[in-house]
């Protein structure tokens, strides 16, 4: 069986693009999460949209399980073959499509990566930004909408998934469809005024369709950047603090912190804030309104901005950032996995207090922190730990620390973002009936065979 | 911990009020509301002095009687509560530079450079002139001067003889080395100017920079080639406290060819760099200064800006570069002069 698969998969893609190899499949198995591994039987590589048309249409024939998988990096396992099948690797459908500076977006391909479209942009548009999350270069454009992803122009334009204007879209059926404005236009520049049809491939963990295009919105590439850090102690203050940052509508982004390392910095909470600008002088206007929107706190001695000379906003500059990178390496053996719950700002104090309370329960390296979304309007709050691969108690305690976390965010009123799958049941517990139910009838009409990473939302 | 040596009377009888009344941050009717306000902050009353202080050093320079205003200023500022900064972010940074207890037994030899905590600046340690020197380096030795900007004379009165027991102990004690080369000249003032004034014991000879590099021009006038150029200086607020070592910088400038323009804002008039009044959380000020020195140097026709202070020249110099002055340490523009 595997062995027709992979002779049929060669026939569409060529013997190049795929392999039913043992350290292939080995490879495919896991993300550097805490999931447990989940071997595919064949890994393809289409080129085309025609090529994963027919892929789906070869799984659907055979009954086979497809997963689509961007860069691989969710770190929650959604792109393992949880049972077996295809996983089909979209990085070979790299191409940067279209740039369209009037209406400022861009057009990539479902295996477009961060990394590229940033370096194409500096090329050929230096004018013009993306917001990039943080994660390394070669995560995908694609697979970060798909996820509700966030970035470095979140408190500007939303999750990533508000900055999309369209996606073409291979169904499971193998029907290619195009919602937003290029389905009815030709051009991407917007959903609306159409019937949305593109939430019907966000944040379904890939249960829906496999993405082979998308249109994103571009912004304004500022010559001068800025960097500020807001510091305080209570961590009560820091829902006004945030509200009252984020009312001047001056930043980028605005990414709160609490880390027990550095020493220095254990038990203070931080709020790094982005902005940009195309003069100095209209930089220093919005730090100025950025600085006193917090006036008050500041004269009461309470909190305040940490003096940093030039030299030392670099670090806080780079995009994406290294900060997470070191700190995902801090105990060593490869393995990093957090729990992002989306969340309302008002629930940053209890947030923080759980991420506390969980990391001295499990013992676990921890970090903890947010990205503000919007001009406030919720905030992907996330608790981090780091853990040794090799080392199976490591894992096992992050493992329950995760777990421990999906159970806290739920709780106290968040989702846990790109949830694995046990945080994926936990949410289904916590679900509207109704609401679930309607998710399985669009899944049985998008899916009738059901082939589309099935595990995934799933009781 | 002996109090801030200084005496009531003579400022009772002063007749000037320099300490205030040459202050280029806070304004005064006239010396008579300036010796009120004087005499307050001697009481330990409220002034509000102590809180318009911007903690530019200078009426330490400014007092003709040497009767250690600003670190009395200080030491009410604490003892009032009267925090200039908030205090998560004094807090913090006493974190950041507190002695980690981190530093090991080190035999030194040659002349011994102390470059405070500033590991990053120990590449000017090079060349002829500073040739066979050892570096000394890290918050472990740390002078922690810098709390005269945040009220926090306690902890310069608790760490100070830690890091001073330190340099001894790990560093000079064993080499039987006597004399510590303060590369900066903060270090310098802690161990002379502010240990005087909180009777703190400095068991080492404190040798600053200026005289140090002075000393070594003159033996190594072979090899000088005037530089002939215009420089602006900017003066840093530490050595407010050892004013006597800028005729030493002079003859430095004087050696290597260097004319030391006339600045509005230099020698006793010197302004701060704006790198402080961020921390106080006053940008607005912080940009005025910026400003105000930039356009001074510029009017200078000078083609350097020099820094003494790696502080001052982190907070100008990318400023200074971006206005077409090329902006540079001291120490580096005498070794241009002596071809290294």
């Amino acid at each position: 069986m595997t062995t027709d698969l992979i002779s049929s998969l060669e026939t569409i893609v060529g013997s190049r693009f795929v392999s039913g190899a043992a350290e292939e499949r080995y490879l495919y198995s896991m993300d550097q999460g805490t999931m447990p591994p989940s071997e595919p039987d064949a890994v393809v590589l289409p080129a085309t949209t025609d090529q994963v048309r027919q892929i789906v249409l070869l799984a659907n024939e055979r009954k086979v399980p497809v997963v689509p998988m961007g860069a691989g990096l969710v770190l929650s396992g959604l792109t393992r073959a949880l049972r077996g099948g295809i996983i089909v690797d979209m990085k070979r459908m790299n191409r940067i499509i279209e740039v369209n500076p009037a209406s400022r977006y861009a057009v990539v391909e479902g295996g477009a990566s961060q990394g590229m479209l940033k370096a194409y942009l500096q090329k050929h548009h230096p004018e013009l930004k993306h917001s990039m999350p943080d994660a390394p270069p070669v995560a995908t454009v694609a697979g970060n909408v798909c996820i509700h992803g966030s970035g470095h122009l979140s408190v500007l334009g939303g999750s990533h998934s508000d900055m999309l204007t369209g996606m073409e879209v291979v169904l499971p059926s193998g029907e290619i469809v195009r919602t937003g404005s290029c389905g009815v236009s030709g051009q991407w520049f917007s959903r609306s005024p159409l019937p949305d049809l593109s939430g019907l491939f966000l944040g379904w963990a890939g249960t829906t369709g496999i993405i082979t295009r998308l249109g994103i919105k571009l912004f304004p590439n500022y010559r001068h950047n800025d960097v500020l850090i807001f510091v305080a102690e209570d961590a009560d203050l820091m829902p006004e603090m945030i509200s009252r940052l984020t009312s001047v509508q001056a930043a980028e982004d605005m990414t709160p912190w609490m880390t027990p390392k550095p020493d220095w910095a254990r038990g203070f909470l931080h709020i790094n804030i982005a902005y940009g600008a195309h003069t100095k002088k209209e930089l220093t206007f919005k730090r100025n309104l950025l600085q006193s929107s917090v006036r008050e706190y500041i004269d009461r001695k309470i909190a305040g901005f940490l003096p940093l000379p030039p030299p030392q906003k670099g670090r806080f500059l780079k995009i994406p950032s290294p900060d997470l990178a070191r700190f995902a390496d801090l105990r060593r053996g490869g393995g990093f996995e957090y729990v992002g719950a989306i969340m309302a700002i008002e629930h940053f104090p209890k947030a923080y207090r759980a991420g506390l309370a969980i990391a001295e329960k499990h013992g676990v390296a921890y970090s903890l922190g947010a990205r503000i979304i919007g001009a406030g309007h919720c905030m992907m709050f996330f608790f981090a730990y780091a853990f040794n691969r090799a080392d199976p108690e490591d894992v096992k305690r992050a493992s329950d620390a995760l777990e421990a976390t999906n159970t806290a965010a739920l709780e106290i009123g968040g989702i846990p973002w790109k949830a694995e799958l046990p945080a994926q049941k936990q949410i289904i517990e916590k679900m509207d009936p109704d609401t679930f139910g309607l998710m399985g009838r669009i899944r049985s009409v998008l899916d009738p065979n059901h082939i589309m990473n099935p595990g995934n939302w799933e009781k | 911990m002996q109090p801030i040596q200084y005496n009531p009377d003579l400022c009772i009888h002063c007749e000037t009020v320099d300490c205030l009344m040459k202050c280029q941050y806070i304004s005064f009717t006239g010396t008579e509301e300036a010796k009120t306000e004087k005499l307050k902050i001697n009481g330990g009353e409220e002034s509000r002095v102590l809180r318009e202080c911007l903690t530019c050093y200078a009426c330490q320079e400014y007092c003709p009687f040497d009767n250690n205003p600003f670190y009395l200023l200080v030491e009410r500022q604490e003892a009032l509560g009267i925090l200039p900064a908030p205090r998560p972010v004094v807090e913090e940074q006493l974190r950041m530079m507190a002695p980690k207890g981190r530093i090991t037994p080190q035999a030194v030899s040659g002349v011994v450079v102390d470059m405070c905590a500033f590991p990053m600046l120990t590449g000017c340690i090079r060349g002829k002139l500073f040739e066979g020197a050892t570096t000394i380096v890290g918050t472990d030795i740390f002078c922690n001067i810098m709390w005269l900007h945040f009220a926090k004379n306690s902890t310069i009165r608790e760490r100070v003889p830690r890091i001073i027991d330190n340099i001894m102990h790990f560093y000079l004690k064993d080499s039987n080395i006597r004399e510590l080369i303060c590369f900066h000249d903060e270090c310098y003032g802690t161990y002379t100017s502010v240990a005087d004034a909180y009777g703190i014991d400095v068991p080492f000879t404190p040798v600053h920079q200026f005289d140090y590099i002075s000393g070594r021009l003159n033996e190594l006038q072979d090899r000088i080639k005037p530089l002939n150029v215009k420089i602006a200086y900017q003066r840093p607020c530490s050595n407010r406290l050892v004013p006597h070592t800028d005729k030493a910088l002079d003859e430095i400038f004087e050696k290597i060819g260097a004319e030391r323009v006339p600045r509005t804002y230099d020698r006793e008039t010197a302004l701060c760099c704006g790198g402080v009044p961020r921390a106080h959380q006053r940008d607005e000020l912080a940009d005025e200064l910026v400003e105000k020195n930039i356009d001074d140097m510029i009017r200078t026709g000078a083609t350097y800006c020099v820094f003494n202070c790696p502080f001052c020249m982190a907070t100008l110099a990318h400023e200074v570069a971006e206005r077409g002055l090329m902006p540079i340490l001291v120490s580096d523009l005498v070794q241009i002069a002596l071809g290294e």
